[in-house]
Parts: structure tokens; C-alpha cells; sequence
């Protein structure tokens, strides 16, 4: 078994750089992703190593980016975009939803996109204004796009490989403000979980908590913390949200009768509300209480001295737990 | 580095030369201020970059040597122009009147900007690159409808101005800012600041022409200025002003400067350029050459700089007490300025927000 010590962030590194070992098609494109090695360094070293026609700096264009990666998949190549920050998406918008999304539909099935756009998402950086988004919903909203996001070390280095050996295009959210914390031992021989999949991250009998990204790890300190007060919480990383997997959620959910999804993104419309949706349908006569979202406010996000606040944290779950057992 | 064309007035030595289309016009005070200007706002990047370091501010985009092109850009303005600023134009906002101590709050993360754009005829800063060069176009359209422009009468004809960087030339946003511009005569001055870095991307990156020339193919003038020359940047800006004010349509003015800092506190340039470029441009420097003429010809005495550095102190410690003292954000007071009228299922979340974080506080009564 061959081992590595991998924060997120080394993790995603040792990911591309074994997809563009394993395919001479995959080529990365991004703003200062070659010689700095992107702002998170998530790239470092790869320019280095696969020269500049295969991690290629671009100019300061989103638009531009994505266009010509439309352009590149259409040649051959397999294109993996690196947007600087979530909030710098939104000039390729455009791109995306109208282009990206649709070449397989509209060429009748005949051409396929394999794009990855990778997105560092989500706050508690202490960033500016636009670097701290969570614009998931926006791209699960829209088929033909496929939406997944990692939440620890080893599946970022699995799933990076496997969304880039996807045939469909994928939007790849990473959970920024964990790509450099705690390094853990990843297993590179392991066989991974599909890419399209929940997994269960904690057993637990009394509530099912969803999340992805960054409040995987909210969740999963919110387990601890009710462990102590005798409840059982069951968390689920959904993983993937378009398509989004809730077989395990619906096993959990007939055990447990209640749960709650919990994600920095505003609850308005948002994933949460999909899965509540959902569960509804098809868990209604397991369900105890109501399905509980527990997200960021429905206010654009907050200067960074109010983030604590506004993002959901440990106490947000907690509350919930208790809401959903007083129903 | 290549041996670049623009306009100059005041060589790195410190002489005045001259230039067959722009000279300067100013006096001595005039030269004396610009000199005070960009003395208080280098202290004032200065003083930021320091209380990021001591965890103040989260991160601070900071201005070094690029003082004389904000300067002479923005004294050239009149009271009625306005102004479209990128999120590194301090030395502008000052020129504009906004208190310094406001500039931090963006960056301390207690407000997206605390000043009033229509008190300054300044608005606040743009992070997402090149989408205010729209609006300054926008703007400039407006300015063409309320009809003055070309009235002849200087207190009220008016010009707008976008700034944006290198980087930013490559956006869609600028590019449509252009054509729009051009097809309306809008009275625009796009001012660039091209500090040769992007980041970690040298301007080459995104252009394989000089900047200023890119103008040519939109059908507007473009002009290039050496950026670390407050006196021709100030004569160049207020050409181009006055071009826009009297309905000559919009000019892109390329201030060839450098990024003497990092990108922002939180980059690391020695990842990506060589540090005898910076020593390069150290013998650039916008302030040295000012002072260096203003001494050699006895046009400013001890005194003059004894006061100018005094009064920078003064605002060293006015940023100091007044950073830490800048009022926090109240999430709860967020709700209310989402819209102009707050929607009723939002109202509900606000108030049930507050029941909650109520609950804490009579947790710990
Ligand atoms: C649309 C968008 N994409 C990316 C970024 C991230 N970003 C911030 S500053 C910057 C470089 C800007 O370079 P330039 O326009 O030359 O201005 P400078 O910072 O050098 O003043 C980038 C890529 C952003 N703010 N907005």
C-alpha cells in the first residue's frame, strides 16, 4: 500500500498531476496557475514538470477561459479550468450554462464536453467581498452540467481524477478554506468510491445530517459535540449534487426520522431545499419532524468580521437538532 | 527591459524636460502639493500594510510606486467629474477627499466601503476586474444626457473616469466598455495603470502590443505616459479630461508604472519576478525624482518637508487609533440593506436570526 501525507490542497496537486501523467489530452488553464502555481498553489509544481502548453497561464479573461476550453474539448483535449475564486465564476457564466452545458444535448448526442471547472467555494477566509461564495445551486440548476464538491484530503484526490476521466463536464468545488489544513494519510491504492455517490462520513441513529464541502467538517463536529448530550447524529457527505445521490440519506433518514442539510450557501432555493423536496416524496412516512435546512442567511455575504456569524457553525446544527426533536 | 515611448516632464533625476504636444502648467505650490500628496499616500499604504501584518485589516492591496500616477490622475480632476476606482486607487480616493481611515473597512472586513460615493464623486471600489469600466461608460452616458458636455462653462462640464490595470484589458467587461464608449463619444477617460504584473502575469500575457494602442482599433486616442512622472501624468490626464468635458469622446491613457509590493499582503513575488526588476524601478521612484527637483532648485525649503513628514505622523496615527475603532458589522443589520424594501419572508428570517443569537445572550445572563 503506498501512502501520502496530503492536505486538500497537496491532495488535489497529486490528483492532476497523476491525471496528466495518465492522459497527454489533459491540459489545465487558469490565471496565475503556472509559475505561482495558482493562489492556493494548488498547481505548484505542474508547469514546472508538463511545461506550458499543458498548464497554460491565461489572460485575465473567465470568459475567455472557458470559451477556449469549449474550443480545446472540441479538438481533442481535455481541458481542466481553474477559476481563481467563486465569485470570479460569473463572467463565464455565460460560457457555461449556454455552451458548456449544452454541446452534448444540442449536437444530438454527438459530441461530447469533457471539461472540468474547478471553483474554490465557500468562506472563513477573512477574504474580501466576492471570495467567499457558495454558487453551487446556480450550476446544479442547470442541466447537463454535472456538480460535485470534496470535502477531505483523499477524496479530492480521487475525485479530481475521476471527474477529469468524466465524458461530461463537471464543476469541481473545492472547500477553500480547508485546502491547507490538516495533512492526512491518503491511501493512492485504494479502490474510490464512484464519483457519483454519497457516503455515509459518521454512523448515528438519531438525526441524518447532509452536507458537502466545508460543513462536512461543521457536521461532523456538531456529532461530537451532541454525542456528548446522548444524541446520535448520522452524517452524510452528499459529495455530488447534480446528480445528487440520496439512496443512503433515504436508508439513513427511515432509521433515523429526522434530518437536517446543512451548507454555506443561502437556504432560498438552494440544495437543501432540493433534498427536502425530495425526501419528502419519498421518505414521508419515516420522517418525525420536517426536514431542516441549516445555510448561510439570504443576504449577499457579510464583510468578513461578520462571517462567524453569518455561515452556519457548530451551535446552527445544534439548534436544529433540538428544533427537529421538539417538533 | 525595453526602452519604452511615452510622454515625460520629469526624468528620474529630477529635471523638467519637455514635450512637443503636453507640458505642465502648474506652479510650484501646485508641484509642492503633488509632492505632499504622494508623500501622505505612500504613508498611508505604508501604515495599511502594517496593520495587516499586525492582523488589523485581513489584507491590504497596496499602492508602492504607484503613487504618481494616482496623483497626477487624480488632481487633474474637477470637482464635478467622476470617478470609477479598482480597489488599489487610495492615492485617487485622497485626491478625492475620502477620509483614509474609510478606505480600510473593506479590508478589515466591516463594509464593502465607508464612504458615500456621492460625497466624493467616487465610487466605491470594484473587485471584480474591469466591471466598472462599464459603468464608468454608463456614467459618461448619463453625463451626455444631463447635457453637459461641450457647454463651454468649466464649473459644469463634466468628464468620467475608469480606472483599471493591465490585467483588466484582457476582460470582456473592458473591451464592450470600449466599443461602447466609442460609439456614443462618451466622455470617458479609461486610465491603465499598467504596473507590469497582473498578479504573477506580466503584461505580456495579455497583450502583445503596447496598451495605449489598443485604443486605436476601438477609434479612440490612446496614449501612453510614464506613470512614475506625477507632472506628466497630470498633464496627460487633464488633456484628456479636458478632450472629454469638451465632447471629444474617450481616450485611453496607459500610465506605465510598476507594482513595487506584492500583489496583495497575502502574495509572494519572489515566486514569479526577479528582484533586480524591482531594483530597476527603485531608480524610478515617483517620489525621489519630485523631491529631488523641488531641492535642487530651492523651490521647497527644510521646512516644507519637516511639515510634510509631520503631518504624514499624523495620519500614521489617525489610521492606528481609527482601524481598530471602526464600527464592527451587526449581522442582523444586513437584512435591512439587502433591498429597498425588506420582503416579508426575509423580514421573518431576520427577526427569527435575532430571537436566535438573543437566546445566546441570555444563555450567558
Ligand atoms: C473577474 C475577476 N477575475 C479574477 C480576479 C482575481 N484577481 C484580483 S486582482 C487580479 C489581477 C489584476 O491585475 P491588473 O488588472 O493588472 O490590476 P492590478 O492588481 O495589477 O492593479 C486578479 C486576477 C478578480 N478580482 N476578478
Amino acid at each position: 500500500m503506498t501512502t501520502m501525507k496530503l492536505t486538500l490542497a497537496k491532495a488535489l496537486n497529486a490528483g492532476l498531476r497523476k491525471a496528466m501523467e495518465d492522459d497527454p489530452k489533459v491540459v489545465l488553464m487558469g490565471e496565475d496557475i503556472g509559475r505561482l502555481g495558482g493562489v492556493f498553489r494548488v498547481t505548484d509544481g505542474l508547469q514546472k514538470d508538463f511545461g506550458e502548453d499543458r498548464v497554460v497561464d491565461s489572460p485575465l479573461a473567465e470568459s475567455g477561459i472557458v470559451g477556449t476550453a469549449v474550443g480545446m474539448a472540441l479538438r481533442g483535449y481535455k481541458p481542466v479550468v481553474e477559476i481563481q475564486f467563486d465569485g470570479f465564476v460569473y463572467p463565464a457564466y455565460d460560457q457555461i450554462v449556454t455552451q458548456v452545458a449544452k454541446f452534448h444535448f444540442r449536437s444530438g448526442g454527438r459530441i461530447p464536453m469533457p471539461m472540468v471547472i474547478r471553483i474554490p467555494f465557500g468562506g472563513g477566509i477573512g477574504a474580501v467581498e466576492h471570495h467567499s461564495e457558495s454558487p453551487e445551486a446556480q450550476f446544479a440548476h442547470t442541466p447537463g452540467l454535472k456538480v460535485v464538491a470534496c470535502s477531505n484530503p483523499a477524496d479530492a484526490y480521487w475525485m479530481i481524477q475521476q471527474a477529469i476521466a468524466s465524458p461530461d463536464p463537471v464543476i469541481f468545488l473545492e472547500p477553500k478554506r480547508q485546502y491547507h489544513a490538516g495533512a492526512v494519510e491518503v491511501d493512492l491504492d485504494a479502490t474510490p468510491d464512484p464519483l457519483f455517490t454519497s457516503k455515509v462520513a459518521r454512523e448515528g441513529d438519531d438525526v441524518t445530517v447532509c452536507a458537502y464541502g466545508p460543513t462536512v467538517g461543521v457536521a461532523l463536529r456538531a456529532a461530537d459535540a451532541a454525542a456528548g448530550e446522548g444524541r446520535s447524529l448520522e452524517v452524510i457527505d452528499l459529495r455530488t449534487l447534480s446528480p445528487l445521490d440520496l439512496g443512503p440519506v433515504e436508508e439513513s433518514v427511515r432509521r433515523t426520522g429526522r434530518c437536517l442539510v446543512v451548507h454555506e450557501a443561502h437556504v432560498n432555493l438552494g440544495v437543501g431545499a432540493e433534498v427536502a423536496a425530495r425526501l419528502t416524496e419519498s421518505c414521508f412516512y419515516s420522517l418525525e419532524a420536517p426536514v431542516l435546512r441549516v445555510g448561510g442567511l439570504d443576504t449577499p455575504y457579510p464583510p468578513a468580521r461578520a462571517e462567524h456569524q453569518w455561515l452556519p457553525d457548530l451551535d446552527r446544527v445544534l439548534d436544529a437538532v433540538d428544533r427537529s426533536f421538539a417538533w | 527591459m525595453p526602452d519604452v515611448d511615452f510622454v515625460q516632464l520629469l526624468t528620474p533625476e529630477g529635471e523638467r524636460v519637455e514635450h512637443p504636444d503636453y507640458s505642465f502648467t502648474g506652479d510650484d505650490e501646485t508641484v509642492r502639493g503633488l509632492y505632499r500628496d504622494m508623500v501622505l499616500t505612500r504613508r498611508l499604504d505604508v501604515e495599511a500594510t502594517a496593520l495587516q501584518r499586525h492582523g488589523e485589516l485581513g489584507i491590504w492591496a497596496q499602492l508602492l510606486g504607484q503613487e504618481a500616477a494616482q496623483i497626477g490622475a487624480g488632481r487633474a480632476l474637477r470637482q464635478q467629474d467622476y470617478v470609477f476606482p479598482t480597489y488599489r486607487e487610495h492615492g485617487v480616493a485622497w485626491c478625492r477627499g475620502v477620509d483614509p481611515l474609510r478606505l480600510l473597512g473593506l479590508f478589515r472586513g466591516v463594509d464593502f466601503g465607508g464612504w458615500n460615493p456621492s460625497d466624493h464623486n467616487f465610487n466605491l471600489y470594484t473587485i471584480v476586474i474591469g466591471a466598472q469600466t462599464l459603468h464608468a461608460t454608463g456614467y459618461a452616458m448619463g453625463v451626455q444626457r444631463d447635457g453637459v458636455v461641450g457647454t463651454g462653462d468649466p464649473d459644469r462640464d463634466t468628464a468620467v473616469v475608469a480606472h483599471l490595470g493591465d490585467g483588466a484589458t484582457s476582460q470582456g467587461d473592458v473591451n464592450e466598455a470600449f466599443v461602447f464608449a466609442a460609439s456614443y463619444q462618451a466622455p470617458v477617460v479609461f486610465f491603465c495603470q499598467n504596473n507590469q504584473w497582473a498578479i504573477s502575469e506580466p503584461t505580456t500575457r495579455q497583450s502583445v502590443i503596447p496598451l495605449y494602442r489598443r485604443a486605436d482599433g476601438f477609434g479612440f486616442p490612446g496614449i501612453r505616459v510614464d506613470g512614475n512622472d506625477v507632472l506628466a501624468t497630470y498633464a496627460v490626464m487633464q488633456s484628456a479630461l479636458q478632450r472629454a468635458r469638451d465632447g471629444g469622446g474617450p481616450t485611453l491613457v496607459e500610465a506605465y508604472t510598476y507594482r513595487m509590493g506584492a500583489h496583495t499582503t497575502t502574495d509572494d513575488p519572489t515566486r514569479y519576478r526577479h528582484s533586480d526588476e524591482v531594483e530597476h524601478w527603485k531608480l524610478r521612484d515617483p517620489i525621489a525624482r519630485v523631491e529631488a527637483h523641488l531641492r535642487r532648485n530651492g523651490l521647497a525649503d527644510g521646512e516644507f518637508f519637516e511639515q510634510v513628514a509631520r503631518e504624514a505622523e499624523e495620519l500614521g496615527v489617525h489610521l492606528r487609533e481609527g482601524c481598530r475603532q471602526l464600527p464592527e458589522p451587526v449581522v442582523t443589520d444586513l437584512f435591512d440593506r439587502v433591498y429597498t424594501e425588506i420582503s416579508p419572508e426575509l423580514a421573518d428570517q431576520r427577526d427569527e436570526f435575532a430571537d436566535y443569537v438573543g437566546s445566546f445572550e441570555e444563555a450567558v445572563r
